[in-house]
């Protein structure tokens, strides 16, 4: 049974795609909108504990209620973690190596009670910190298509100021 | 409420290896369960039921249960797939205990394997997640714990080198376990020379991906007395889970009541309080805990209650946790030494009957009586079990 490595055959699905199409559902359409048509970061408020969610959801978990107040959320925050990556792999979404090194980062919201997770625009760790203050950074009016990719990264602000 | 006693009577496993070209995923399935069954001294014609796991994505493979089932032996029996993420192993062992525990069945086969060499492990990852919040940013299992390992570390002071520790130990484990993966007798150096991967996650802090396949035989007390092995008795399981996207659990340490790692806490609290533990480093005599890279070794001892919060390092770097410490950690050499991610969960209370069974070879606790066996995955959601040599005085959930 010792078979040699080279006659053992593998078949690869190469080239081959399974699109698929995925709901954001309304609030979520509703996010993404705000981000593509004016820039505007949205949250949606619970109606029994008050907690801001961001990005949006239906349902409020530890509440186990739905969701309709849609509250206005700063475009700038704080880092609660980080990190740097370093490796190189091949995203999944596109199909394309990841440019690396690239830092994403835990980010809260100011006026929000929930975290996203977005680029940041800083790749050597000794300049990040737990608790740096971030501003989003939009692309151009042209490039955005209603993704949280509209948001290119957020940008480290300067706290020597 | 559980009406029968559950035991573990039967162990099967592949060796873990990089890569496994000369089978198909469901030969691989069916050496462990061929082992599986010789080990218990049955046929496939005994088992009354399979529970079977892995993570589907990792193979593009859906349906494990009825793809394998000339090699997972469930022609024309009950089968179910079980898929939990990184926890799915552990979560196949709860299923296949709670067959047992329900009185229904008496012979339960349980099956968990991955063949991680099929497709790109962090690619794979990927897509476990959600396409609209995480996917654009995140970057799979290794960036993942490394936003862990960063916040763990400005919290608590510990350091890049502490956490070399537990690298450096779960692999000398590994060099008594002709089962690993990994073979390499790792020094601190080593690991604290190796590259970064996402900061500040180095190679050497990373489990490796694996191809690899576990089967177990659960057993009602009803029949523990046919098998040749003693039964490593299931006294508990408890889990929990967290919500929905990756940035979520570092919410969840604030609103759900937990102050740190809150699933691995209240699964703990919870298992804990079922089998009277309050002291878990004299009272185990060894953890099979699923760190799936090095900064875990010293957080989640630190959920288990091995130790208080920011206690980890000392308590790593005290050899407690070696093997001839007090309470040996992965003496297999855990996730870090081989990580066919669906069978790790399984793997892992693998582990835990063979040290209760005396079965354990090289890596033997001397009298193990009681073990801990742990499962994490995604979001920071936790299984746990407790095995131990002692039947339990009654059925228990």
């Amino acid at each position: 049974m010792a078979e040699k490595r080279k006659d053992l055959i593998k078949i690869s699905s190469g080239e081959a795609e399974q699109p698929f199409r995925w709901s954001a559902g309304a609030d979520g359409s509703k996010f993404l909108t705000e981000i593509r048509d004016h820039k505007r970061f949205m949250g949606i408020k619970c109606p029994k504990c008050g907690k801001v969610y961001v990005p949006i959801r239906r349902v409020c978990g530890p509440c186990y209620v739905e969701m309709e107040e849609l509250v206005p959320v700063s475009d700038e925050g704080s880092i609660v973690t980080y990190t740097v990556v370093q490796f190189g792999f091949v995203d999944p979404s596109t199909g394309k190596q990841k440019p690396v090194p690239y830092c994403y980062a835990v980010i809260h919201l100011d006026g929000s009670d929930s975290y996203i997770l977005h680029f940041v625009d800083e790749t050597d760790p000794e300049k990040l910190k737990i608790g740096a203050r971030v501003k989003a950074v939009f692309e151009d009016d042209d490039k955005r298509t209603g993704s949280l990719l509209d948001i290119k990264h957020f940008a480290l602000l300067d706290q020597t100021g | 409420m559980a009406k029968k006693r559950v035991a573990v009577t039967g162990v099967g496993m592949t060796k873990q290896r990089s890569s496994r070209p000369d089978v198909t995923g469901i030969e691989l399935i069916n050496e462990a369960v061929r082992a599986a069954l010789d080990d218990a001294g049955i046929t496939r014609k005994d088992v009354d039921a399979i529970v079977i796991g892995n993570m589907d994505h990792f193979e593009g493979i859906n349906y494990v249960d009825t793809w394998s089932v000339d090699g997972n032996g469930a022609l024309m029996k009950p089968i179910m797939k079980v898929c939990t993420g990184g926890t799915t192993g552990t979560t196949v062992a709860m299923a296949a205990y709670y067959h047992v525990a329900s009185g229904l069945f008496d012979k339960v086969l349980a099956i968990a394997w991955e063949k991680n060499s099929e497709s790109d492990t962090t690619g794979a990852i990927i897509t476990a997640f959600d396409p609209f919040w995480d996917r654009p940013c995140f970057a799979g299992a290794v960036a993942g714990l490394a936003l862990e390992a960063t916040q763990y570390m400005a919290e608590t002071g510990a350091t890049e080198e502490d956490a070399a520790y537990v690298a450096v130990r779960d692999r000398k484990h590994a060099l008594l376990n002709p089962y690993a993966h990994l073979h390499i007798n790792l020094t601190i150096e080593m690991v604290m020379e190796s590259p970064y991967l996402s900061w500040p996650v180095k190679m050497g802090d990373m489990c490796p991906r694996t191809d690899g396949a576990c089967a177990l035989i659960f057993a009602s007390e009803d029949v523990v007395d046919e098998f040749p092995h003693r039964p490593a008795w299931i006294l508990a399981v408890a889990d929990r889970h967290l919500w929905a996207y990756t940035s979520d659990p570092y919410v969840n340490q604030k609103m759900v009541g937990g102050t740190w790692f809150p699933a691995m806490e209240k699964a703990t609290e919870e298992i804990y309080s079922k089998v009277g533990i309050t002291d878990p480093l004299n009272q185990f005599d060894l953890a099979e805990l699923y760190l799936p890279y090095s900064f875990a070794g010293l957080r989640y001892m630190e959920s288990l209650g091995f130790c208080d919060r920011g206690g980890g390092p000392e308590l790593v770097r005290s050899g407690a946790t070696d093997l001839g410490g007090k309470c040996p950690v992965n003496p297999s050499g855990g996730v870090l030494s081989s990580n066919a991610i669906g069978a790790t969960g399984l793997l892992r209370v693998a582990e835990c009957a063979l040290q209760l069974q005396g079965r354990a070879g090289e890596r033997q606790v001397p009298n193990a009586r009681l073990a801990l066996a742990t499962g994490f995955g995604g979001c920071f959601w936790s299984d746990e079990l407790i095995l131990g040599v002692d039947k339990p005085e009654k059925p228990r959930g």
